[in-house]
């Protein structure tokens, strides 16, 4: 039990780098995604080619190798004039992949929103962007939710994989731990830890889901 | 006074509209009717402005039009789809007022007003903060009437009014259009359902689809 005591400052500390992660690349990723995801439907081909080749490309690498990539492979690119710290590092790489994985969810959301919505706005008079912001991403939001929710687990998990680039988070925070004192129960405590914050993040989604359904 | 002038609508090779000429004097009702696939409802698509003549003039009062324009002015064409689109996810006194409150700028006080006024008069005064899915068929036919009303169009345009609705409702129907009329408000009715059609209509275009 002492034990315990001792390790989890150390273990919180490595928490709190994890959902710094987590909360920022959510921020940077959902509107993001929302848009990208506007961009493949777009009526524009050289506009849709561009983005499901990005899509195409952040889906079909390893999120650890995009790591890698920005942290040591844009410096070597660019000469050291895109030299990013660690954590920004972290934050380009996930922001970029999950950007991807919301943009293909939201784009199944606003293709499974009827024609006749964006018509009906239209001869209302609505501009493009007030349909889409008053009428379209309501009913999105909705749709995708779910999926979306998915998403926001696995980061919370995907979140570790900054070890990569030297970066303290929970999983490496334990990690040190159990190699420093010749002990499992770090790790337990991680996974205790990560338990907890899908089984909050699952909570707060059920809650969203019921928070919408007052339509149908 | 609302004229078409050798509306032509082509879908690829296809004809669709063949130079339609019509008018339509205010306060009037025009019904098209004519066989599925004859191209009545692309003729409404086409005055609305949801899509755009291959050639011809539609002219309102002399000059030519854009319906969807989405500029500050005096909106010309409302428009009550078959399925009536309205927007699920709003209250039905917010399906009324969102256009008046983004389009032409209204206070919300006074777009909230214009729209209890709006659903005073269709009969949905006690519906204001349902939601659409919680209607009937033909409340939200006269929600849809009241979010186009709100727009203050010269020209009101339906799609099958009668199509979605029980067939007890078509009377209810047509003592809306009329009573819509006797107001001054010109419509144009797309149908199939002659009979319908021969009730209300000032003046009857037939449209007939073409031969290839």
């Amino acid at each position: 039990m002492n034990y315990i005591f001792e390790v989890l400052p150390s273990l919180l500390e490595g928490a709190k780098l994890t959902l710094e992660i987590f909360f920022w690349t959510l921020v940077g990723a959902l509107p993001l995604g929302l848009l990208v995801g506007l961009g493949l439907t777009s009526k524009f081909t050289p506009l849709r080619a561009v983005l499901r080749f990005y899509v195409w490309l952040m889906r079909g690498t390893p999120l650890l190798l995009q790591l890698i990539f920005v942290f040591y492979g844009l410096p070597l690119i660019a000469n050291g004039v895109l030299t990013l710290q660690r954590y920004d590092a972290a934050l380009f790489a996930f922001i970029l992949n999950y950007t991807a994985y919301f943009a293909e969810i939201f784009r199944g959301g606003l293709q499974s929103i009827d024609r006749g919505q964006y018509e009906s706005a239209k001869v209302l008079r609505l501009s493009y962007w007030q349909t889409i912001r008053k009428v379209v991403t309501p009913q999105v939001i909705k749709i995708v939710l779910p999926s979306i929710g998915n998403e926001v687990i696995n980061l919370i998990k995907d979140s570790s994989l900054v070890y990569v680039i030297g970066l303290g988070d929970l999983l490496r925070a334990g990690n040190i731990a159990t190699s420093r004192d010749v002990t499992l129960t770090p790790l337990i405590l991680v996974g205790v830890i990560y338990l907890i914050l899908t089984a909050l993040c699952t909570y707060i989604l059920r809650k969203l889901e019921q928070h919408y359904s007052y339509w149908r | 006074m609302l004229e078409l002038k050798n509306i032509t609508k082509r879908f690829g090779k296809r004809i669709i509209l063949d130079n339609v000429n019509l008018s339509l004097e205010d306060g009037k009702i025009l019904c098209v009717v004519g066989q599925s696939g004859a191209g009545k409802t692309t003729l409404l698509r086409c005055v609305s402005g949801l899509e755009k003549p291959d050639s011809g003039q539609i002219l309102v009062d002399g000059k030519q039009i854009d319906p969807v324009s989405t500029k500050n002015e005096d909106s010309v064409i409302g428009v009550v789809f078959q399925e009536f689109q309205l927007f699920p996810h709003l209250k039905v006194l917010e399906n009324i007022m969102l256009a008046p409150e983004l389009v032409l700028k209204k206070s919300k006080a006074e777009a909230r007003k214009q729209a209890l006024v709006l659903l005073e008069k269709l009969s949905l005064a006690d519906k204001a903060d349902l939601y659409p899915y919680q209607l009937s068929g033909g409340q939200k036919q006269r929600l849809a009437i009241a979010r186009a009303l709100a727009m203050k169009p010269k020209i009101l345009c339906y799609d099958e009014p009668t199509s979605a609705l029980d067939p007890a409702l078509r009377d209810a129907v047509k003592d809306l259009l009329l009573g819509l009329k006797s107001e001054g408000m010109s419509q144009i009715v797309v149908t199939h359902d002659m009979e319908f059609a021969q009730q209300i209509a000032d003046k009857i275009l037939k449209v007939e689809a073409l031969k290839k």
